[in-house]
């Protein structure tokens, strides 16, 4: 398939190469995905679940049919340091009968249900893309229940036809700030909150142990092997450091206006990346002590790491990389990365990415490099064919497109097997690509005209 | 910690918790990517054709493509008519599919759209086709959603022109490409000539070959979907997903057909062979002879590592029935069989295999949840478990070995490329079983009980 006609006319608007913007049209994004395209996203209620997912003791009913709550049943790898109560999966599994007579008085009989078995802190209820048509009362069911258990059940509408992901992150959010705002406001301290990382493969455990390292306490993280208890702690941080800057900007904009907390965003993806990070948040931080002791951490770990990647670059360099990611702030620290590498970015898209993340990309890669906005299989694999690129960054849907080109491939999603943050995470990123891209599979699959 | 499911059993009517079941649509997905140059369509949110191509990638490891209507506000309120007709447009502009096979989805179905008439007034392409199954979420499970899209492709397509063709039309049950493979090498074998609805070999288990394809060279031809109407006979194989689709062949285009279980194990092997040597007249070659031969061998030098062993089996109905029948050919005791699936079948074909069997304390539970054959369990253990991937928390909890066999396994590799039915599927299976067992018999044995020759 040529890239002529693996491209709608209604999406030509979202893809650019990189020389061709600057005109002031910018690319296409933010907007609905086009019916009948075979697009790489998910929904409203997807955004929010994963954002709320990795709090470990709150437990997350689904009311909806089956299928919503079978999806998300523990798949993120968000890990917890402690309660692994939230990896199971609850649901009102809605028939055909609570369709036509209402789904509420079952919701209300699943929260029972949950408390004669737990004894839960909180309760999260997700109500997916019917329970609004059939007229089920949630909010009602939640204010109910707050007041029988005397515990915090908090409604998470999410219809997955209400928007894009991003909008079920700010429902998401809307519903951490609901957990959170205390009644009267907590007196400040040195601490800072995490908000945006997840916890995949233990990349929180890493963030925090650099930031105790340097001189700085973490009040809250938000929401990465989060406890109900130490969110509610949030208000009383002095900064906030965001990260997943898609899915948390809009929390940490609320959490500025209501608690006073400043925020910065920070990246922790690449060592130049993190290296900065540190530095700005020591700054922010404002303490003498902690800007000494950041300078010097960084030192010691740029030290260590740099002649590690130093081995790997031998490999890399010179090699083209492909990047299709969920959010933009992800692909940015990406591309940055690549070039520590010696790498080049030839094609970098998102699913979600905003105006402001493409202007930044365009920046960062060469004037040739293709950029893409929601992008579906047979564009990624058109342009990632005609700029001959070698690794591709993705996730689960895209591994085995990349496969099937003979093209290597990293999960920086859900499946990622290795932390990719902070110094430790640079150096599994770059033995990821080094052992995707040089597998010995790639010698065999030129068929038996080789032998 | 990872175990938090109390001992005792309290009651529940509402809550269902760790799922054995997921939802139509999905099924009908996968049964439409078993038809030749099709692209499934979803009509309903993003999401829902996200998670139902992820559902399916992990599984096959393999890409699963699908488009979505995008469902939004508006569609939701005005009903998704327009967004399927851009959809139909869009599809067949860019994505070149002789078939587009459209699914609904639990919103699509609630806000009442009505697919027939969308189709009807849609602008198709000359030569190109649009099918639909009803499939609402919260109705059956993704079970009811594979069957109901094979229905639906029927109703649409197939055809009595008055001309028989000679072939078997075979329902193959929802099985992986492993399967279907072994199946068709069985026809073959015994000179069947036939159309297998769905065929996911050659889709889902695609080679590698360096370009990526969005319709790979597998599945069931338009025009073999057409000429189903001329077939002597269908095979439905596993009754509660194949019978329903042999059914509306029935209604519509007059074949008489027979149900059979999956065919996995020896007597369920038997029974397909028969059933294609009526249909053939041809005699069992020797080939087939000696694999079972070859079979029954293996289940008589392996037999002390099996017999009485106490197994639990969760997954699809038909996967379940037809695994328990071979675990009671080996001797072992099928003591909790789980689905969640809904339905009075399961059940009522559970209880007549242990009363053929004549084993005792033995209990199946159709539109059950993982959580609470973990509470059995707990109560009272079982040697082994066989299932999908969903069930490995519970072994590691309780300590069981676990054998990998069903929908979904999303954490191992190869299991879809190989067969669970036929006799050489037995032989694997009984592999699979047998090292589990045996693999722990070695682990927990005491060192001065350790065989160097089992």
């Amino acid at each position: 398939m040529g890239n002529e006609n693996a491209v709608l006319p209604e999406r030509a608007q979202s893809i650019r190469y990189s020389e061709c913007s600057g005109d002031g049209s910018g690319i296409k994004c933010e907007s609905e995905s086009i019916s009948g395209s075979v697009s790489q996203r998910a929904c409203v209620f997807c955004g929010a679940r994963v954002v709320l997912n990795p709090i470990t003791d709150a437990f997350h009913i689904i009311h909806g049919p089956i299928g919503c709550a079978s999806y998300t049943w523990d798949i993120r790898g968000s890990l917890s340091s402690d309660e692994e109560g939230y990896r199971n999966s609850y649901s009102t599994d809605l028939r055909e009968r609570d369709v036509i007579f209402g789904g509420q008085k079952k919701l209300a009989a699943a929260v029972d249900e949950v408390m004669a078995i737990h004894s839960p802190k909180v309760i999260f209820i997700y109500a997916t893309c019917i329970v609004g048509v059939i007229g089920d009362d949630i909010d009602a069911v939640c204010r109910e229940a707050e007041e029988k258990y005397q515990i915090r059940v908090i409604p998470v509408k999410s219809p997955g036809f209400s928007g894009t992901k991003k909008t079920g992150y700010k429902m998401a959010c809307n519903a951490i700030m609901s957990l959170v705002t205390p009644k009267f406001l907590p007196k400040k301290t040195h601490g800072v909150n995490i908000l945006g990382d997840f916890n995949l493969a233990g990349e929180m455990w890493i963030i925090k142990n650099y930031l105790r390292r340097i001189g700085v306490e973490v009040v809250a993280n938000i929401t990465g092997d989060a406890k109900v208890e130490d969110l509610k702690k949030a208000p009383a941080a002095q900064l906030n450091l965001v990260q997943c800057a898609g899915s948390m900007t809009y929390l940490a904009k609320q959490m500025e206006e209501v608690f006073s907390i400043p925020f910065i965003k920070v990246s922790f993806f690449g060592v130049t990346d993190t290296s900065d990070s540190l530095m700005r948040i020591a700054y922010a931080v404002g303490d003498k002590e902690v800007i000494t002791r950041a300078k010097a951490f960084i030192e010691e770990e740029k030290n260590r790491v740099i002649p590690l990647l130093n081995k790997y670059r031998n490999n890399l360099e010179g090699k083209k990389a492909a990047i299709y990611v969920g959010g933009g702030f992800k692909a940015i620290s990406l591309i940055r990365q690549f070039h520590e590498f010696g790498m080049n970015t030839v094609m970098v898209g998102t699913q979600t990415g905003s105006k402001d993340d493409y202007e930044v990309i365009q920046h960062l890669v060469d004037e040739d490099a293709v950029i893409l906005d929601d992008a579906n299989p047979a564009e990624l694999e058109a342009f990632m064919k005609e700029m001959g690129a070698d690794i591709l960054v993705g996730g689960v849907k895209e591994r085995p497109l990349a496969y099937k080109l003979g093209i290597a491939f990293c999960d920086h999603n859900h499946e990622r097997k290795h932390p990719l943050a902070g110094y430790e995470g640079t150096l599994n990123f770059a033995s990821e690509i080094n052992l995707s891209m040089n597998s010995p599979v790639w010698e065999v699959i030129g068929g038996m005209k080789n032998v | 910690m990872l175990d938090v499911t109390p001992k005792e059993i309290s009651e529940r009517s509402a809550l269902r918790i760790n799922p054995l079941k997921t939802c139509q649509p999905v099924g009908a997905m996968y049964a439409a990517l078993g038809v030749h140059n099709c692209m499934p369509h979803s009509h309903g949110s993003q999401g829902c054709c996200s998670y139902h191509r992820m559902f399916l990638t992990r599984h096959f490891k393999d890409p699963a493509i699908a488009a979505s209507s995008s469902f939004t506000e508006g569609a939701s309120v005005f009903g998704g008519g327009s967004n399927l007709k851009t959809a139909i447009k869009n599809i067949f502009d860019l994505y070149e599919p002789d078939i587009i096979a459209v699914h609904t989805t639990c919103l699509s179905e609630t806000i009442g759209d009505d697919l027939v008439t969308y189709i009807t007034d849609a602008k198709i392409p000359e030569g190109k086709i649009v099918v639909h199954a009803n499939t609402p979420s919260y109705v059956g499970s993704h079970i009811t959603g594979f069957s109901s899209m094979i229905t639906g492709l029927i109703h649409y397509l197939s055809v009595n022109t008055g001309e028989k063709n000679g072939k078997l039309a075979l329902f193959p049950g929802f099985v992986n490409p492993g399967d279907m493979r072994e199946m068709k090498k069985l026809m073959t074998l015994m000179g069947v000539k036939y159309t297998m609805l769905p065929d996911t070999s050659g889709v889902m288990d695609s080679p590698m070959t360096g370009e990526y394809t969005m319709y790979p060279k597998g599945g069931t031809t338009i025009d073999d979907i057409k000429d189903l109407g001329n077939c002597e006979l269908s095979l439905a194989l596993g009754e509660i997903t194949s019978t329903p689709p042999a059914e509306s062949l029935k209604n519509k285009c007059k074949v008489p057909f027979a149900t059979l279980p999956l065919p996995i194990g020896i007597e369920l092997t038997d029974q397909y062979i028969m059933a294609l040597n009526r249909f053939s007249k041809n005699e069992v070659p020797y080939i087939i002879e000696e694999e079972r031969g070859q079979l029954v061998d293996i289940l008589l030098d392996s037999h002390k590592y099996s017999q009485n062993k106490t197994v639990a089996i969760y997954g699809d109905p038909d996967t379940v029935l037809a695994l328990a029948q071979f675990t009671l050919e080996m001797g072992m005791i099928p003591k909790y069989l789980v689905t969640g699936t809904p339905g009075k079948t399961f059940e009522a074909k559970a209880n007549e295999l242990f009363e053929k069997f004549g084993v005792e304390g033995c209990t199946a539970k159709g539109n059950a949840d993982l959580f609470e054959l973990h509470q059995w369990i707990k109560n009272d253990s079982v040697d082994l478990m066989i299932g999908g991937t969903h069930g490995k928390y519970v072994a590691k909890a309780e300590d069981i070995p676990l054998v990998r066999a069903g929908f979904p396994i999303v954490d191992r590799y190869v299991h879809s490329y190989l067969p669970l039915v036929g006799y050489k599927g037995a032989m694997r299976l009984a592999e699979m079983i047998l090292n589990a067992l045996m693999d722990r018999q070695d682990r927990d044995c005491a060192d001065e009980d350790m065989e160097m020759i089992m």
